[in-house]
């Protein structure tokens, strides 16, 4: 088999130890880190997001699927050259304010840094005023929030209108996820999208960049 | 009050009670800060929330130990205070509900992932539950409940560290997603695997809680019943929360809820309460639905 089609392969199974070695040898072939990341890592979480959007496979194959691209991008990062950065665009992600709650939200997280996507991590707890302002910094397109606490639902809602102050709504998009948050939620408070899970949350960013 | 198991095997049904955070939300509990850290130093909330739900006609009450594992309160720095926050817990519902109501040691799950999909090691997640639920037991629950869990080696290992703690009955309740192939947990865990391995481990109660709302929970308890002659209980949430202004509010009222009580009975639950969103006044219109089943 093909060496990329193997590190799809092992990407799938979460064969993180596999993926190590696979990766090596790609690299010793003098295969292009970006053809590896793309052909290889990319397309095996591509997979992975299919068959959890249709049950086939649940969280912990996810998970397992994440750590191996997780450490999958760790070893190609450094060998990217300044201007082949794979950022398809720059997201900043974090569970609201008054929120500690990140399983989703790191899953996300690394379902988009393996669809190309620079992710600015947050982590929890952050303030609205905090993802405006390392949105604006950063010029990134979007920003992610997750919340699990119904109480802490009415924080998105600040980010979006924090947006429409500063005149920045159409320009930095807002995706919203987490347990008790859903579309029509978005649509009320005027979020750009809502993913359910981590593969529509990605699905989601990508129309939103491909948009914009 | 007799027996926990007496009362079950009488094959009466019981009503538990209702959602906690809104309540301590009402009574000061900052978004953001630990749940549970209320317990040390504001039991008086504690008990006035179990007198109203014992008031509502609830007859098992819970305690504020949902997150109370070490695991948990390590993420509000607090994994040192096991010991006196679950103690505190039961202490302030004892206190409200004397011997008229059983007491339920909540247990949620620890908020991490057993390896290989996380880091926890499982020897340790069974410390972690031993160590909690032992505190419970000694503070004097009458019950111990494990629920809201989507990992079925994270809650068998809360069950079995119950069950070698000694003869405390256990419930134990995992949290079901609707998909196009049926039920699962978002580990992908079916009803059917979680009721047979929680019965396995030892559990005196399985069933479901939290959720998208009660209708729902009637398919989940016919399903459950298929696979266990164990009593089942139901615990669910007023449905998917919307916000109204800048409060979240959960769409089902009580005589929406109360309406399926019926549902549930005839499914072959024994015991009913609520999750989020449900406030004594749910549990009080469950209550009077209960009753009048018994009398119809």
């Amino acid at each position: 088999m093909d060496l990329l089609k193997q590190i799809a392969m092992a990407l799938q199974c979460g064969d993180s130890d596999g993926i190590g070695e696979l990766l090596q040898q790609a690299l010793d072939n003098k295969l292009a880190p970006k053809e590896i990341l793309d052909r290889g890592l990319i397309a095996g979480m591509n997979v992975v997001g299919d068959r959890y959007k249709k049950h086939e496979i649940f969280l912990p194959e996810v998970l397992l699927a994440a750590k191996a691209m997780h450490m999958g991008m760790e070893k190609l990062k450094p060998l990217f050259l300044k201007d082949e950065v794979v950022a398809r665009g720059r997201i900043v992600i974090g569970t609201v304010q008054g929120d500690i709650h990140d399983i989703g939200k790191n899953l996300v997280a690394i379902m988009l840094s393996g669809a190309g996507f620079e992710v600015i991590d947050l982590g929890k707890d952050v303030p609205p005023k905090k993802f405006i302002e390392t949105a604006i910094e950063h010029n990134a397109k979007v920003i992610g929030m997750s919340a699990l606490l119904t109480t802490t639902m009415p924080i998105m809602k600040k980010v979006v209108e924090g947006l429409k102050e500063k005149g920045l709504d159409g320009k930095i998009r807002t995706v919203i996820g987490g347990a008790p948050v859903s579309n029509e939620f978005a649509a009320q408070i005027g979020a750009d999208g809502y993913g359910y899970d981590s593969v529509q949350a990605v699905d989601c960013i990508r129309k939103l960049i491909s948009l914009s | 009050m007799e027996l926990f198991r007496v009362r079950l095997a009488a094959d009466r049904v019981l009503v538990a009670d209702g959602a906690m955070g809104t309540m301590l939300m009402e009574r000061g509990l900052q978004p953001g800060s630990s749940p549970e850290a209320f317990n040390l130093d504001r039991p008086d909330a504690l008990e006035e929330i179990a007198r109203e739900y014992l008031n509502a006609g609830a007859e098992i009450i819970q305690t504020n130990t949902f997150g109370g594992s070490r695991l948990k309160l390590a993420q509000y720095s607090l994994g040192d205070r096991v010991a006196q926050i679950n103690e505190k817990a039961v202490q302030a519902v004892r206190r409200a509900v004397k011997s008229n109501a059983y007491v339920s040691g909540s247990c949620g799950p620890t908020g991490q992932f057993l390896k290989p999909y996380g880091e926890v090691e499982p020897a340790e997640m069974m410390d972690v539950f031993r160590e909690q639920i032992g505190v419970l037991v000694s503070s004097g629950v009458d019950i111990i409940c494990v629920e809201t869990m989507s990992d079925l080696g994270e809650a068998t290992s809360a069950v079995k560290a119950a069950k070698e703690i000694g003869s405390i009955p256990v419930m134990a309740t995992m949290t079901f997603d609707q998909t196009p192939k049926g039920f699962y947990t978002i580990m992908g865990v079916t009803i059917e695997q979680a009721v047979k391995a929680l019965e396995a481990a030892g559990a005196d109660v399985v069933g479901s809680n939290c959720g998208n709302g009660i209708d729902n929970m009637v398919s989940i308890a016919g399903e459950c019943r298929k696979f266990t002659r164990l009593p089942i209980i139901i615990q669910s949430n007023a449905g998917i929360p919307e916000l109204k202004g800048d409060v979240a509010v959960y769409p089902e009222t009580p005589e929406f809820m109360a309406g399926r009580v019926k549902d549930l009975l005839d499914a072959g639950v024994s015991i009913i309460g609520g999750c989020c969103g449900t406030t004594p006044a749910h549990i009080r219109a469950i209550r009077e639905a209960v009753d009048a089943h018994k009398h119809s």
